[in-house]
């Protein structure tokens, strides 16, 4: 060592902080509840949940779909339906911001629908990305969703939607807002036809999409830890002007409230699900 | 004076603070200028009574009515009380109730909206404020009696289509219809506030563009200077497309409205289809 070393300002070791440690990418992936580090194929073998604090991760679309669904066997429908700039928005940042999104989650729209078997029964399923413009329902998102309700109709299925979004997309103005009337004037039909439909609140679930077809579940059932209401907590306490209780509107709360009928963890959902249908089906013809 | 030149050369933004104008007509001033014996129904039976969301009985010529909206006040005082004309879950619960009640009498309803939104707050979320708007929309397709809907100010996102979906929906010239607020759309899209007048103009709010897009079937005049500049030929002006719709759709049957009311938002949407891309799997 240098004898100029004893006069330097410099730490004689370095300190890590947790938060600042490297990982090597695609290998380990850190829960960002409880910081535990947890190797990939054992979070992927545990369907994204941390194996020490059970913190349901996020997933996209095709993760989702694929825990759900039997053999990973999937048919998608309406995957052709793209969006367009209708109004038009400002310019053509919407476009941008569509071409961006596309790109990152290499899906076409904010939700995946179509056609699969969950515990050998047939069912209808649509998944909400919350990669691809916050989740959010706009023309092509309220169509899919509409369609997969009048599939179950002609086809007598059940129909699964998980959700995970902010709401009503504002880049295309009314024509998002009016999606709520629309996929919910579908659903009206489909229960009138004793449909089964089973709404999955997965984080977070929120706004215009909980405000309409999401909230109105013949069965409800949260993911553990998801944000579930109507207005976004920032946006609530703008308005009042106080701080929001720890686990405000968390799915803890929402079922505590009585706006939930259970809250399942991601191991159980595939079974609790099969369970519910084949009651349904069960029902008098 | 030339009406349309003025109101044509109002830009969207404009168009956003006449529909906030303190002196604009309220739902209030519809009720006590255009029925008759007016009688104010309150509760949900469920929670409490929202004085947000006023609703009642009333005669509209020689029909009887029954009659809901968004209940802003005239001053800051009568504001705090009847919080804006932001509703709590109770008063989207007041107007199912009211909705159902004249579907039992065969009566017609009339909404009106004037809203800058459900109210974002924590009773609200506690009650359900989701599932209440949800449930209206839901429902509102179902209810067997004529439904009419009238935009007089501000149509503010899900605050407004709780109480929005009906056989017709009519706005005044100057009203505006948003999925978000100007201001908190260029909150999130350019992080600033003040972006507003460029949110009001790219989000396509006006009576105008929602007849364009289909998504409103008639608009109703306004005086020159904007709707409170002279509350009369504001009245007659909504009294008058009030009564001519009304008699158009209580003269179909109720399957064919019902029908009808399910299409026409069925047919709302814009986008490519593009076959080729089918069935991944």
């Amino acid at each position: 060592m240098h004898i100029s070393d004893w006069f330097s300002r410099k730490p004689k070791y370095a300190v890590l902080k947790p938060e600042k440690r490297e990982i090597p990418e695609g290998l380990w992936t850190r829960c960002p509840k409880c910081l535990e580090i947890i190797y990939n194929k054992e979070l992927e073998r545990n369907l994204k949940v941390c194996t020490k604090c059970g913190y349901h991760f996020k997933l996209n679309a095709w993760e989702r779909i694929f825990q759900l669904v039997d053999n990973k066997e999937f048919y998608e429908l309406d995957g052709y339906l793209e969006s367009v700039d209708a109004l038009p928005f400002d310019d053509g940042i919407y476009i941008d911001k569509l071409k961006e999104d596309r790109e990152k989650t290499g899906l076409t729209e904010a939700i995946v629908t179509g056609k699969g078997k969950l515990e050998g029964f047939d069912i209808l399923l649509g998944v909400f990305d919350f990669g691809f413009i916050g989740g959010s329902m706009a023309s092509v998102v309220g169509e899919k969703v509409t369609r997969l309700f009048e599939y179950g109709v002609k086809e007598q299925l059940p129909v699964i939607i998980v959700t995970a979004t902010g709401g009503a997309r504002m880049y295309e103005g009314m024509l998002s807002l009016m999606q709520m009337a629309k996929t919910n004037a579908a659903l009206g039909r489909y229960r009138k036809n004793r449909g089964l439909f089973i709404s999955i609140l997965a984080d977070p679930s929120t706004a215009g999409v909980m405000a309409s077809f999401a909230s109105q579940g013949d069965v409800i059932i949260a993911e553990p830890g998801a944000l579930i209401g109507f207005a976004g907590p920032r946006v609530i306490e703008q308005t009042i002007k106080e701080k929001l209780p720890e686990g405000f509107q968390s799915s803890e709360f929402v079922f505590q409230h009585g706006m939930v009928d259970m809250i399942v963890d991601r191991n159980r959902l595939k079974s609790v699900l099969g369970r519910i249908i084949k009651i349904w089906i069960m029902k008098q013809k | 004076m030339d009406n349309e030149t003025e109101v044509r050369n109002l830009t969207a933004w404009e168009k956003v603070q006449l529909s906030r104008h303190p002196q604009r007509p309220l739902t209030i001033d519809y009720i006590e200028n255009l029925f008759d014996d007016f009688i104010e129904l309150h509760g949900d039976r469920l929670y409490g009574d929202d004085p947000a969301l006023i609703g009642g009985l009333g005669i509209l010529g020689d029909m009887g009515v029954v009659v809901f909206g968004h209940n802003k006040g005239k001053n800051i005082k009568e504001n705090i009380n009847k919080n804006f004309g932001m509703p709590h879950p109770e008063g989207y619960r007041k107007a199912l109730r009211l909705m159902r009640l004249a579907e039992r009498w065969n009566l017609p309803v009339i909404s009106f909206i004037d809203t800058p939104g459900a109210y974002p707050g924590i009773g609200a979320e506690e009650r359900g404020q989701a599932e209440a708007i949800g449930r209206n929309i839901l429902e509102a397709f179902e209810i067997r009696t004529p439904i009419l809907v009238v935009v007089i100010g501000e149509g503010g996102s899900g605050g407004a289509l709780g109480i929005g979906v009906g056989d017709r929906v009519l706005m005044l010239k100057n009203a505006v219809y948003s999925v978000i607020s100007p201001e908190g759309c260029a909150a999130i899209i350019w992080k600033d506030s003040k972006q507003a007048e460029k949110a009001a103009e790219s989000l396509k709010l006006t009576a105008q563009d929602l007849f364009r897009l289909n998504i409103i079937d008639e608009i109703i005049p306004e005086p020159p200077g904007g709707a409170h500049t002279d509350m009369m030929a504001t009245m007659n002006s909504v009294k008058n497309s009030i009564l001519k719709n009304l008699e158009e759709i209580c003269s179909k049957d109720l399957d064919t409205l019902l029908e009808e009311r399910h299409q026409k938002v069925r047919r709302i949407g814009v986008f490519e289809e593009k076959p080729g891309a089918e069935g991944r799997s």
